[in-house]
Order: structure tokens, then sequence, then C-alpha cells
């Protein structure tokens, strides 16, 4: 591997311990006026950093060393999560951040390569969560399988659109799918098998024999037992997270943004079109359905109102602030829409204000997002260049 | 010089509502020349590659591939029996790699199992290195210029470059016939000459494959193809040599309209 980028490690390593200090600071501020100034100090950097360049050289090196990147980044994960292990509150957001993030990742290989826009992401999240609900509390399956089975019953549920959405195109497709969405929720609603408006209890979730919910089987007495879920989120994540890399640096990746940007052409090659859409599709739900499955667990409670349709545009404005088709741009994305608002405790109630400003904001000034997507290079530091 | 026919047209008729794109059109395409198709705007050229490559289902008529009917094949299926394209209007996807762009071309060989594309990543990234390779070795033949520039997006490219790689992405999955629409739309009279140098080294280095050339440029059709069929409302109103057709009194009128 060759390291003759302009920018050093040991500045690669700081600009990180930089960002999770920054995060630890954000999560743990408590007045406005300190949540208000660490915006402002965002917002500052981000723009001296664009106008000098050092967003784009940050990019550069951390693509340049992708190893060193992913520890670094889990490093920092599991550093904030040691940092409030104490915190309900912080650990349950963090669960929540991971696990978007996660449903993220499935829109991402289906609206971001495919090109199918699926407005119906909280459903398909929904659907996990509530299936894990019905199984953990009537079957003995051991609960990572649950987890395993439901992101399968989402799969195969969102199958039942694939004629619907395959035969219609761009904004009809997308209506489709809002359909489902509101279809979903109103089916949970009514069904009084699944609870109603009220929802399902979920149990706790039990780990290789050990009950989660009895505390971390480590730490200190004040440790919260949801240390033991966000490692867990953070472990979906990161794997789906892999998955996900790797299928967009593969001909899986390649097929489908060629069916993306030109279908004539990709038809007139040999692609099946709607054959990718469709595993797109499918492998997108099935993200969003373990995301949702383990989400589930975490909160202990399931309920209609979780899964709506402006849940569903949640993660659609997450996928887009990041930077439509670009990975790492997700986890930044979904700390500002899920954490800012609750920080923000002045504008709680206008937290869908703030988000549809910012994304209306992120697209006139910035249309691809936070972090654009790069060009794809399928491996880095070889004889290629 | 063998005198098989590669594609066999009889009686096709392309409509589209109330208007002929290609009225019983009978034409034949030999195996290993290189044929011209000219014709005023609108005469039905590029219906017929839209015909052959399945983009459009023919009204009537038949299509015969190596003596066996393709009408009603898929896109797809046209092109796993071997036949390429180019467009008109440039199909590149413009976010994408060069690398990315040609290799796609090679489609039909690429493994898309799940497996062996996200959990076999050595034994997947070794079936990479192979492509590498051979769009290098593609390029290097056909346009070395674009070889340092493989990794990058050919929205950063000129017009005679997208073309060139176009034609690449084509030849990357050894076809039989390669149909070329109009390639020198669009540039300089140098470019255009450049092109022509292209298409001639092709047709040097894969004496198998048969071309279709689409063409207004009068001199690449001179210089280029060996036989040329002139369509007129979808119809043919001349074939033979670059000489025979620019003598036809018809090919004349249809594009210079009656003498007064």
């Amino acid at each position: 591997m060759t390291h003759k980028h302009a920018f050093p490690l040991s500045l690669l390593v700081a600009a990180f311990v930089g960002l999770t200090v920054y995060v630890w600071l954000f999560l743990h501020a408590e007045s406005q006026i300190a949540v208000a100034a660490l915006v402002a100090v965002a917002a500052v950097a981000v723009a001296a950093g664009r106008r000098w360049g050092f967003t784009r050289r940050f990019e550069e090196a951390a693509l340049a060393s992708p190893t060193l990147s992913r520890s670094l980044s889990l490093l920092s994960a599991l550093a904030l999560i040691a940092a409030f292990h104490d915190s309900h509150f912080v650990l349950l957001m963090l669960c929540a951040v991971l696990l978007y993030a996660t449903a993220c990742l499935g829109l991402t290989v289906q609206f971001g390569y495919s090109g199918v826009a699926n407005f119906a992401g909280a459903a398909f999240f929904g659907i996990g969560s509530y299936a894990t609900a019905v199984m953990a509390a009537h079957t003995q399956i051991p609960h990572l399988l649950v987890i395993l089975l439901s992101g399968l019953i989402a799969a195969v549920i969102g199958s039942v659109l694939i004629t619907p959405v395959l035969r219609t195109r761009g904004h009809y497709a997308a209506l489709v799918t809002i359909a489902f969405g509101i279809l979903f929720k109103t089916f949970l609603e009514v069904n009084d098998v699944l609870g109603g408006p009220q929802g399902l209890q979920v149990p706790g979730m039990q780990l290789f024999g050990h009950a989660l919910n009895d505390g971390a089987p480590f730490g200190t007495a004040d440790t919260s037992f949801y240390v033991s879920y966000a490692l867990l989120s953070l472990g979906v994540f990161a794997l789906v997270y892999a998955l996900v890399s790797a299928l967009e640096r593969s001909w899986i990746g390649l097929s489908m943004d060629v069916v993306r940007t030109d279908e004539t052409a990709a038809a007139t090659f040999g692609l099946h079109i709607a054959r990718w859409k469709v595993i797109a599709f499918t492998t997108g739900n099935f993200f969003a359905g373990i995301a949702g499955a383990l989400y589930g667990l975490v909160s202990g409670f399931v309920a209609p109102n979780n899964f709506t349709f402006a849940d569903s545009l949640l993660m659609l404005s997450i996928v887009i602030l990041g930077g439509l088709g670009n990975i790492v741009g997700l986890l930044p994305a979904a700390m500002i829409v899920l954490v800012l608002p609750e920080k923000l405790q002045f504008i709680q109630e206008y937290r869908f204000l703030l988000f549809a400003a910012l994304v209306i904001v992120i697209l006139l000034f910035r249309p691809q997002g936070l972090l654009p997507r790069t060009t794809r290079i399928f491996f880095r530091g070889e004889s290629s260049r | 010089m063998s005198h098989t026919n590669l594609i066999e047209v009889r009686d096709l008729t392309m409509r589209f509502g109330g208007l002929t794109a290609l009225d019983a059109l009978n034409m034949t395409v030999r195996q290993g020349e290189v044929l011209g198709l000219l014709g005023p705007n609108g005469s039905g050229k590029t219906t017929f590659f839209n015909v052959l490559t399945a983009l459009y289902k023919a009204t009537s008529g038949s299509i015969r591939y190596d003596g066996a009917e393709i009408i009603g094949r898929t896109p797809q299926e046209i092109y796993r029996s071997g036949v390429a394209r180019t467009f008109q209007r440039s199909r590149l996807s413009l976010s994408l790699t060069v690398f990315d762009n040609i290799v796609i071309g090679d489609y039909q060989h690429m493994q898309h199992g799940l497996v062996f594309n996200l959990l076999q990543r050595k034994a997947f990234r070794a079936e990479y290195e192979r492509c590498v390779e051979r769009v290098r070795e593609l390029l290097q033949i056909f346009s070395p210029p674009l070889v340092s520039r493989l990794f990058e997006p050919v929205e950063t490219f000129t017009m005679i470059d997208r073309r060139r790689i176009e034609v690449c992405r084509a030849l990357m999955s050894q076809p039989r016939l390669l149909l070329l629409d109009e390639p020198s739309a669009g540039m300089t009279h140098d470019e255009t000459d450049e092109l022509m140098q292209d298409i001639l080294q092709v047709r040097s280095r894969m004496n198998q494959l048969s071309v279709v050339l689409i063409e207004h440029e009068m001199n690449v059709i001179e210089r280029v193809t060996e036989r040329c069929i002139v369509l007129n409302y979808g119809r043919k109103i001349a074939e033979g040599s670059y000489a025979e057709i620019t003598a036809d009194p018809a090919v004349q009128t249809a594009y210079l309209g009656e003498a007064a």
C-alpha cells in the first residue's frame, strides 16, 4: 500500500478523535446555549473545511486507508458507548441512530444504487419490529435467529409490491410504496391480533442464555443495560455496512448503477432490468427488516405510530442528506435528523419543519448531499492508477 | 471471400401508429463485411437497429440471424447471441468510470452470485483484475490515450472519447455483429477522421466481425464500407458499392429532391 497522499495519517487519527470528542460534547450538552454554540461550531467548521479543502482531503485520506478509518470509526463508536455507559437516554438514542442508519443502508441499495424510490422504509422497518414482537413473545426461537427471520419476512412481504413497482416507473412506483406504507399502518391500527393502535410489548432480548434487560454482564454497577443493546446495534450496523460496501464494489453494484443510469443501454448489454430491481428492493427491505427487528427489542414496545409515513420520509431524508449512494454519510445524517431535534428542546414541536427546511436547503445548495458519492474504485491502493 | 448471410431481413415492417418507419424492408448483412446504411433523416436506419436489438417489436416480417428467427426475442437474448451496438446519442453512465462503462459490455461472463460478490472477496478481486487487464488491452489497441484515465468518470471526457468508450464497450463482449449508429454525429472534421481510423483499426483486427454502419459522412462511407444500402421512407431504394449508389438516380432524388 502506498501512503503518498498529502494528508498524514496522524492527522487522520486526530480528525477522528476530534469528531468523537465533538459528538461526545454534543450528546452531553444540556443547556440550550451550549447546544446552540456546538451547532454554530459545526456550521463554521464545515464551511471552513470546505473553503480550505480540508473536508475533501480528509475524505480522500480516509478512502485511501479504508481499514484504518473503519477501525477508527468503530473505536469512536465504542468510546462513545463507554462514555455514556450510565445514561439510558443517550444509549437509547445511539441505538436509534445506528438502527435507522442500518435501515437507510437498505434504502441506499434501493434508491441510491438501483433508483427504486421506497417511500415505505418505515413500514418494512415496522414489519421487522412486529414480526420480532410476535416471535419473541410466542416462540422459543433464539432471538438472533428471530432478527434474521424478521428481515426475511420483511423481504417476503415486500415482494408483494414488486409487480406494481416494476410495472410503473419513477413517480408512479414511488406512489405504490407510499400507498403500501399507509396501508400497513392502517392495517396495524385495525388489527386486534397485533394489538391495534396500542401495539405490542416486546420481551427483552435473550442472547446466548443471557437476558440483556438484567443488566450488562460487565462494567460497574451504574452500567445501563442499554449498553448491550447499543453494542449489538453497532454490530448489526457494522455488518450490514460491510455487506453494502462490498456490494457497491462488486459486479452487483455496477449492474445496479447501470440499470439506474440507463435502462435502454443496460438491456442492450444483457442486463435484466427487473431482476436487478427485484434484488435491490428485496435486499433493502431485508436490511430495513432486521434493523426494525432489533429496534423492537431495544424499545421493548411496538405500535403503529412508530412506523408512519413521516418516519419513512425521515429515513429517505437521511439517505438524501448524507449524500445519495454514499453510505459514509448515513451516520452523520442520522445524527442530524434524529439527535438534533432531541437536543434542541425549544424546536421539539417543529422538528419536522426543521428537517424539511434542512432537506430543502441541502437540495438547493448541495443537491448531492453532505458527503456526495465518490467515484467507484473497486480496490484501492493497487497498481490500477 | 465467403458470402454467407449473417442477417437476412424479409418484409420487415415497423409502424408507430400511422407512421410507417420500416416498410417491407428486405436486406442482408454478410458474414465479415462492413455494410454502410444510408438514407435521409427519418428513413428508418436507427429504427432498423432498434428492431434488430429488440428494443422495438416489429409489426410484421422476419429477421433471421445465423439462420434462426430472432423477432420476438428479448434485448438480452439478442445481446447473448453476439450483437452489440452503439447509440446515436451517447448512452454511457456518465458518473461511472471508463472501466465501469466498458467492463459492463461483457456482462454475460460476469458472475452475479451474492456469495461470490459479497463474501468471496479474494476470488472476486482475482476476476476483477482479469477484467481490468482485458479492458486495458482493448483500450491499448483502440484508444491508447484512455488507458491512463481508466478510473476517471466518463463525464470528464470529450465527445469523441465517449464514442470510443462506447465502441470499446460494444467490442468487450467480442460480438459477431457490431452496429454503429452514426459515430461521427456532432464531431469536427478531424475527429471524424480519427474515428474513421478507429473503425478501420477494428476492421483489420477482427476480420470475422460483421459491421453495420449508419453514417451521413460520405467520405467515411466511401473509405470504410464495402457495400452500401440506402433507405428512404423505410424502404430499400439502392444497394451496391459506394460508387454505384452515389450514381443511382433514385438516391440522388431521395437526397436532393426531384429535378425541377
